[in-house]
């Protein structure tokens, strides 16, 4: 299958939407490498399964150009365009098996019986589902139900893989177990896809890039680890991971948050004096009994598996740190910042951006 | 009951629990209010079985005293009464063949469209039942004198489908609004277009609430009977109408029989429908938003 299909690029090219008066995609940019995939990542309302839709056919943009490998697609019908969809509900045919639901769009191409067969078969082993050819969606379980899903888009060997937040009707464990295997399947055929998701950790695991989107538009669109290290916005760092805020200033080493209270922080720098907001990975906040560190106490301990989250009350702020198990349980600690992130009006300040300490 | 279940699923974990006083005379009052319910609905039905065959049943006997057959056999060789049920199963058919032509298309527009209107229109659709329906037979009948129609099979056809059309359109309403939009969405996603995907996807899911609207429509047209009657007269006397005739021309042993008569279908009917009345096809009918 793979050795059929050349991976294709999109380009999302300047892109709106209004729906019922409201601007839910707004003027949106994003390009996605042929063989890559990337999440759309937001909180629900952001534009980011509306831009899916419209991708897909399922919704004409009402500016911009959707292409796909350079192609312009956007006046397409779904049925006309390289693209193929997963629903949310997997929108599997209740009324036809799994063979027959997989083999429907092969079916309506006309191609001969025995290549239907054949490509249905490939494609039901690539999920794991060949003894399920003859059982109705009914009777499968709802992670079967997706890969049936899955295996129905992927068998018309379209340019472009749509997922739309395809795993959020499974239980949490089975979560993690189908979204590995959605990224197996994807490298090995090597499609080029877009999922849909408000899930960070899905977006994490998974992604080749992730475009965080907020108010129909895209606030950051980077690599996992770019992503997580280094939030572009105050939303992007709120929204991705936990994070704490602090609106304070930043001296030589160190930064002074609310009340006062001056924290030791490795690699900051002095910019000016003016106040801005600092934000600080929870693991990047380290913690001990003795040393130079801000004096903080403990207020909640929540274990966590294999690390603990302290609460603590840092001057007239609350810090929240992620450490080892090995951390003593004494009430009073001392707080030191191994990292800080910076903002000013929202926007990280790229000069203040102290060098990365791990 | 819930005691009765316990105790069948958990024989050995649980001792069953002594009954009360209370659920003695709780289930007592049930099973009363069941025999009372079977004797309303079944009770008539049997008089009329056991009228059916009586030649004379006087007034104080349990059951008639002299059973006989020649009801059955005078209301078989009256020739205008076997006309009429050859007209009763020409009428049903085309009446359920029109009404579904004429509602379904509807039907797909008041679940998939949302236009001005739309709930106004579907509420309006009671309206036909919700008045006394010799009134409604009357005003129609006097645009039916100015098209001619009146003693025409059309005529006839048309007074049938006005009954027919709030089951027509509301089943199977909810029938399609029941078809998630997306399986549908999926469906063009794979290259099928819009006309394909109804009759591959949407049309099949469909089906079983069609069927059961057309189960109903064909019942609602044999059994109709005052308009029939208004606007028949005298070319076309279906069962129904004719029972009028009996009523009136005949013994009621023979009104008896016809009755049963005009039962069978009925009960044909609705036993193929049950399956799909009890899946809760029926019940969806109403949950349309």
């Amino acid at each position: 299958m793979s050795e059929s299909t050349t991976p294709a690029g999109l380009l999302i090219d300047r892109v709106s939407k209004d729906l019922a008066g409201r601007t839910i995609v707004d003027d949106m940019q994003l390009e996605v490498r042929a063989g890559e995939l990337t999440c759309l990542l937001g909180p629900s309302g952001c534009g980011k399964t509306t831009t899916l839709r419209m991708v897909g056919g399922f919704l004409q943009p009402d500016a911009g150009a959707i292409l796909i490998d350079g192609v312009d697609v956007s006046r397409l019908a779904p049925e006309k365009r390289p693209t193929a969809m997963v629903f949310q509900n997997y929108a599997l045919w209740p009324h036809m098996s799994v063979f027959k639901n997989v083999s429907f769009g092969l079916r309506l191409r006309r191609l001969p019986r025995r290549e239907i067969r054949d490509r249905v078969e490939q494609v039901l082993e690539l999920v794991g589902l060949t003894h399920h050819m003859n059982s109705f969606p009914a009777q499968i379980s709802g992670g079967e139900q997706q890969r049936v899903a899955l295996a129905r888009a992927l068998v018309l060997e379209p340019k472009v893989l749509l997922l739309d937040e395809p795993l959020s009707n499974l239980d949490a464990k089975l979560r993690v177990r189908v979204r590995e295997d959605i990224r197996e399947i994807q490298q090995r055929v090597g499609i080029t896809t877009v999922f849909v998701t408000h899930d960070q950790d899905e977006a994490l695991s998974i992604s080749d890039r992730i475009a965080v989107m907020s108010g129909g538009r895209v606030e950051q669109y980077a690599d996992p680890t770019t992503l997580y290290r280094e939030p572009a916005t105050h939303f992007v760092a709120s929204f991705v991971g936990a994070m704490n805020f602090y609106t304070g200033t930043v001296a030589d080493g160190a930064v002074e948050i609310a009340g006062g209270v001056r924290v030791p922080c490795e690699g900051a720098r002095r910019n000016g004096g003016a106040p801005v907001e600092i934000g600080v990975r929870p693991e990047d906040v380290m913690v001990s009994t003795a040393g130079d560190g801000a004096e903080a106490h403990v207020l909640r301990e929540i274990p966590r598996g294999h690390y603990k989250e302290l609460v603590m009350q840092l001057g007239e702020a609350e810090v929240r740190a992620f450490v080892g198990p090995e951390v003593s349980t004494s009430e009073r600690q001392r707080v030191r910042f191994a990292r800080a992130v910076v903002y000013a009006e929202g926007v990280l300040r790229p000069s203040t951006e102290p060098a990365p300490l791990r | 009951m819930s005691v009765v279940e316990q105790a069948a699923v958990l024989p050995a974990a649980r001792p069953r629990p002594r009954p009360t006083a209370r659920s003695v005379a709780l289930r007592s009052l049930g099973v009363v209010f069941v025999l009372a319910l079977l004797v309303f609905m079944v009770g008539p039905i049997l008089w009329l079985a056991l009228r059916a065959f009586s030649n004379v049943w006087p007034y104080p006997r349990f059951l008639p005293s002299d059973w006989t057959m020649k009801w059955w056999h005078s209301v078989f060789a009256d020739k205008s009464l076997g006309h009429s049920i050859k007209l009763s199963f020409e009428f049903a058919p085309v009446v359920t063949v029109a009404s579904a032509v004429i509602c379904l298309p509807a039907a797909y527009a008041f679940s998939r469209f949302n236009f001005p209107g739309r709930r106004f229109l579907l509420v309006s659709l009671f309206a036909t039942n919700a008045f006394p329906k010799i009134g409604l037979y009357i005003s129609m009948a006097g645009v039916f004198y100015t098209f001619n129609l009146m003693g025409t099979f059309l005529g006839v056809v048309i007074v049938q489908l006005i009954g027919t059309v709030v089951f027509m359109t509301w089943i199977p309403t909810a029938a399609f609004s029941s078809i998630p939009r997306s399986l549908e969405e999926a469906a063009r996603d794979a290259g099928a277009g819009p006309l394909r995907v109804f009759f591959r996807i949407t049309f099949p899911l469909a089906a079983p609430g069609i069927f059961v609207a057309m189960i109903l429509s064909f019942l609602a047209s044999f059994d109709e009977a005052q308009g029939t009657f208004l606007v028949g007269i005298p070319n076309y006397i279906t069962m129904p109408t004719e029972m009028y005739t009996l009523v009136l021309n005949y013994p009621e042993q023979a009104a008896a029989v016809f009755s049963i008569l005009l039962a069978i279908p009925s009960v044909i009917l609705m036993s193929l429908a049950r399956k799909h009345v009890m899946g809760g096809r029926l019940a969806e009918g109403f949950q349309i938003r």
